[in-house]
């Protein structure tokens, strides 16, 4: 269902990436080896590049398991040739995957989780907790996911926050523990900050804030996310911003809270605000390409593969003002599950590792996403790519999506400026509400109204 | 020298005829449902722990819910307005090729030639009417060139009416099918009799050939009836996420894993799918017509 992105910048033809980055790449990685190499003979961390027990581990399958957007098979396809051994991505949308991990959780070895699902599949048992001292590049993970801060700023903790839900007390413990600890649910790898896409010269404002979306003006051109779990939170930070609430917090309604944005969000079904909902990435690039929507939530990404069709098409900055506003922020992380052990279990600590290592993060960035380990990443972009994605710098030349086709000229600055400037203004994270049967139970009346 | 009871031999064998139908069943569809029935007793703890056990507690929420009403009034209604395109449509087209194409080569190509969009899968079917029916979509464009309208029609896309034809184009195969098999077995005779004696068309019509298409169009409404109350994905993307149907519904109950609501639900959908092909089958005897 979350399928945000399908055609996630093409996620299946690695081959296209320029050979002269991939060999710059390589180099870097080689050289960086090498240095890791040389400062860690005899510890633990020379394990990153197997050689001794390459034999050993050959015939080890890894099956990493999650949402397209997360789990992408090139992504997979580099780890194998890097590692050794042999890594299978398998796709599955978010509630699929969610009951895959729970009900035959002998059939994954890595599980992609969002911060809400690390939260349940603990809960349930099926994952052990990921010791904290083999990841070695943990210290340098943004606070952001290890401490619920950057640069002095707290990250909200309305919805479930990846700090909320990263640390568990012992290894096999079921309940989330309230601080730092020697283990975790799972290991952030990629995160956004979700916010509305509009359509500059059919808007004709600057959209700053959420309640745009419920303008009567778009009447009929507007469009929501109809993925009950997220799609609420998006309806209510526009009925936060249009003054019409005030929410204790909007990751964790009461019955009353859902009631009042149920009951809005039928009223302006009745009067024809929506002329559709979403539910797949691809759906929302089609609802705006072929004009049908103005304006809409929607996913970075999404965003960039409208105007690659050379459709003028803006990723709104609703930067936090006034308590309101603010970006729906996600993370996706990897939990290791229960039966692994032995080599499989060390197999997998080596991928998680090399998760962090960097090309992932270049990888995801080049399609606008972010790694939880922006130091590593780096290696692996082009100064011209780090000032576009990461600085919010206009960028010096063509940037190029991750297989190598062009996606903006030279000069265009990133909607929502810098990493910096969007992560501290996520305010709110994806959930799972406690009164979730409820929630659905209203978000359905508001379908079929 | 016979016995009165059925000899061992036969006995076998009739056990050998069912055999392939039972190994597929039993696994597939009888032990599956009972699953389902079995989790829609359970207790939860809300997110997706079960707790063996017999509580009426889901089916309490299901049926007292305003919103199980309003699911089924708007499944039943994508059910009514299918079956009576499908329907119209099937009947004309299965009574043309058995009647009006006088060559039975030409006739049966021509039933072969209604099963082409069948070559590709019917989520493709599906989709490929959104850039027809969209406010930039041909449709609209052409309308729009001949200055018929000024502004796009909306309620092509994304409405009812783009459900019912996605429905009609994917099931109206399924009407043709059973009617066109069940008008061949029509005796030519008996048509022209009926003329000699005088009958207008129209009395054959009613007189002759409904009446004995009538195994064909039951055993075509219980395919398209249940197919449209067990359906959800042209719901959700021919409505653009404006209308929901039962199993829509309880597909989002199991995204938030909502397991004994949702496994109520379908047990429930599945009691109105067993009443209303077991009231079809009451209206007409298909076996004896099938066997006529």
């Amino acid at each position: 269902m979350l399928d945000r992105d399908k055609g996630n910048v093409g996620a299946n033809q690695a081959g296209t990436e320029p050979a002269e980055v991939r060999k710059l790449s390589r180099r870097r990685l080689l050289k960086s080896a090498a240095a890791v190499a040389g400062a860690a003979i005899g510890s633990d961390a020379i394990r990153g590049f197997p050689t001794i027990w390459a034999q050993e581990i050959k015939d080890i399958e890894l099956r990493h398991v999650g949402v397209s957007y997360s789990v992408v098979k090139a992504i997979g396809d580099q780890a194998a040739k890097d590692l050794g051994f042999k890594v299978t991505m398998q796709n599955l949308d978010t509630s699929a995957a969610i009951n895959r991990f729970i009900s035959q959780p002998n059939t994954v070895d890595i599980a992609d989780l969002e911060g809400w699902q690390a939260k349940l599949a603990a809960k349930r048992g099926v994952i052990q907790g990921i010791q904290v001292k083999k990841v070695k590049e943990f210290d340098n993970i943004l606070p952001i996911f290890t401490k619920g801060e950057i640069d002095g700023h707290k990250i909200p903790r309305q919805g479930i926050s990846p700090y909320e839900a990263m640390y568990i007390a012992k290894p096999d413990s079921t309940d989330l523990h309230d601080g730092v600890t020697e283990w975790a649910t799972f290991l952030p790898q990629v995160y956004n900050a979700d916010s509305i896409g509009y359509r500059p010269d059919l808007v004709g404002h600057e959209v700053t804030e959420w309640k745009d979306l419920i303008d009567p003006k778009f009447k009929g051109k507007a469009a929501i996310l109809d993925v009950p779990a997220i799609g609420i939170m998006d309806a209510a930070l526009c009925f936060e911003s249009a003054g019409l609430i005030k929410y204790g917090n909007k990751g964790n309604m009461t019955k009353e809270e859902i009631d009042f944005t149920c009951n809005k969000l039928i009223e302006l079904k009745k009067q024809g605000q929506f002329r559709a909902t979403w539910t797949t990435f691809d759906q929302s690039v089609q609802l705006m390409a072929a004009g049908e929507v103005v304006i809409q939530s929607m996913w970075s990404p999404a965003v960039a593969a409208v105007r690659v069709k050379e459709i003028p098409c803006v990723y709104a900055p609703v930067n936090v003002k006034n308590g309101k506003e603010g970006y729906r922020g996600w993370c996706n992380g990897m939990g290791l599950m229960k039966h692994l052990s032995g080599k499989k279990l060390d197999a997998a600590y080596e991928y998680l590792n090399w998760y962090l290592s960097g090309w992932q993060g270049g990888f995801v960035a080049r399609y606008g996403y972010y790694s939880p380990v922006p130091s590593t990443a780096k290696k692996f972009l082009t100064p011209a790519e780090w000032a576009f994605w990461y600085e919010g710098q206009p960028a010096p030349e063509v940037v190029n999506d991750p297989y190598g086709v062009p996606m903006e000229k030279a000069g265009t600055k990133r909607d929502g400026g810098s990493f910096l400037d969007r992560v501290k203004n996520i305010s709110c994270w994806n959930t799972l509400m406690d009164e979730a049967a409820y929630m659905n139970k209203r978000w359905n009346d508001f379908k079929v109204a | 020298m016979q016995s009165s009871q059925t000899p061992p031999r036969a006995n076998l064998a009739g056990w050998l005829y069912v055999a392939p139908l039972v190994l597929v069943l039993v696994p597939f569809f009888v032990a599956p449902i009972l699953v389902v029935l079995a989790a829609s007793f359970f207790a939860t703890d809300g997110f997706g722990g079960l707790t063996p056990g017999f509580t009426l507690a889901s089916y309490v929420e299901v049926l007292h819910s305003a919103l199980t009403l309003k699911l089924y009034l708007a499944t039943i209604k994508f059910t009514v307005l299918t079956w009576i395109f499908t329907l119209i449509i099937g009947f004309f087209v299965a009574y043309f090729l058995v009647f009006h194409v006088r060559n039975q080569l030409l006739a049966i190509g021509l039933f072969l030639l209604c099963t082409v969009p069948f070559w590709t899968s019917n989520i493709i079917r599906m989709i490929s009417w959104i850039p027809l029916l969209g406010k930039e979509g041909l449709i609209n464009q052409a309308l729009l060139g001949m200055g018929v309208i000024r502004q796009p029609l909306e309620v092509l896309l994304f409405s009812d009416l783009a459900v019912v034809i996605a429905y009609v184009h994917q099931l109206t195969i399924f009407m043709i099918v059973p009617i066109f098999n069940s008008m061949a077995r029509i005796d030519k005779k008996l048509i022209e009799a009926a003329i000699d004696a005088g009958a207008s068309r129209f009395d054959i019509m009613r007189l002759i050939v409904v009446p004995m298409s009538k195994s064909g169009i039951a055993l075509g409404t219980i395919f398209v009836v249940s197919i449209v109350m067990g359906d959800f994905f042209v719901v959700k993307v021919m409505s653009g996420g404006g209308s929901a149907s039962v199993v829509s519904a309880f597909y989002e109950d199991v995204g938030v894993l909502q397991y004994p609501t949702a496994a109520a639900s379908a047990v429930l959908l599945t009691l109105v799918l067993v009443a209303i092909v077991s009231l079809i089958l009451r209206t007409v005897d298909i076996r004896q017509e099938i066997t006529r």
